[in-house]
């Protein structure tokens, strides 16, 4: 074989990986993502949080830090929904009965969406449970927090809060 | 000619082998993170047992998790 083939065949074999290389920067807009109730229902778009402040969580039954995460968020919703906060609780579990099984032991009392067709996680390219980001009113990505640990709560109130104080009008 | 099919083969057979290979994302780690995939589903249980068996045999080997040279005495 030539050197034209090994480079070839290496080519074809570099676009037969599996990888995706989408992934959310920070100052760029949110993918678009496609969302419904948990067990299907009516698809609700991302795009249509657009306005307010948006803290998207990734999460699924089988991980613990994403129940430690939760009472924070209710307590984020029970606070700062008032002043446009908007939480939205994506979950990515396989199925909808191990959800299901996850909030009533975990009551939530935010927006809880399930991923349609598992391309909003690609989307944002998540790289860990939970990944939460925060997209500002104008839709753009402005703070990207990986894992949760309670120790990081307030540093993630302080960003929520600056988000919140920023006018819907000024870009 | 034998040699440029067998070549091709080789390549068409690469490529077969290696799409088999997917990563596993974050998200899909659900069966994973299940209790009875750990490879030690038990951890204190397992160090107290190669505890006990290194101080028995005399000699810690490389499973030995505590730190000491097999008297038993740590």
């Amino acid at each position: 074989m030539t050197l034209r083939h090994w480079i070839i065949s290496g080519l074809l074999l570099l676009g037969d990986s599996h990888i995706s290389l989408a992934e959310v920067v920070l100052g760029q807009a949110a993918p678009s993502c496609s969302l419904s109730k948990i067990g299907g229902g009516a698809e609700k778009k991302l795009d249509s949080f657009k306005g307010q402040v948006v803290y998207v969580d990734f999460w699924a039954s089988w991980c613990g830090p994403c129940a430690q995460s939760f009472p924070f968020m209710n307590q984020l919703h029970r606070e700062l929904s008032s002043k446009g906060l908007a939480i939205v609780g994506v979950n990515l579990d396989e199925k909808a009965a191990d959800a299901a099984g996850f909030l009533t032991k975990t009551p939530a009392h935010f927006e809880i969406l399930a991923d349609v067709g598992g391309s909003c996680p690609q989307g944002f390219g998540v790289k860990a449970m939970p990944s939460s980001y925060l997209i500002d009113r104008h839709g753009v990505v402005r703070h990207i927090h990986l894992g949760f640990k309670p120790s990081e709560t307030e540093a993630l109130r302080k960003e929520i809060d600056a988000l919140l104080l920023e006018a819907a009008s000024t870009p | 000619m034998i040699l440029k099919v067998s070549g091709f083969f080789l390549r068409l057979s690469l490529l077969v082998l290696v799409s088999g290979c997917t990563s596993v994302q974050p998200w899909e780690r659900g069966t994973l993170a299940k209790p009875h995939m750990a490879l030690q589903p038990f951890p204190s249980q397992t160090a107290l047992r190669e505890h006990i068996y290194g101080s028995r045999e005399s000699a810690s080997g490389s499973t030995a998790s505590a730190g000491g040279g097999g008297c038993g005495c740590y």
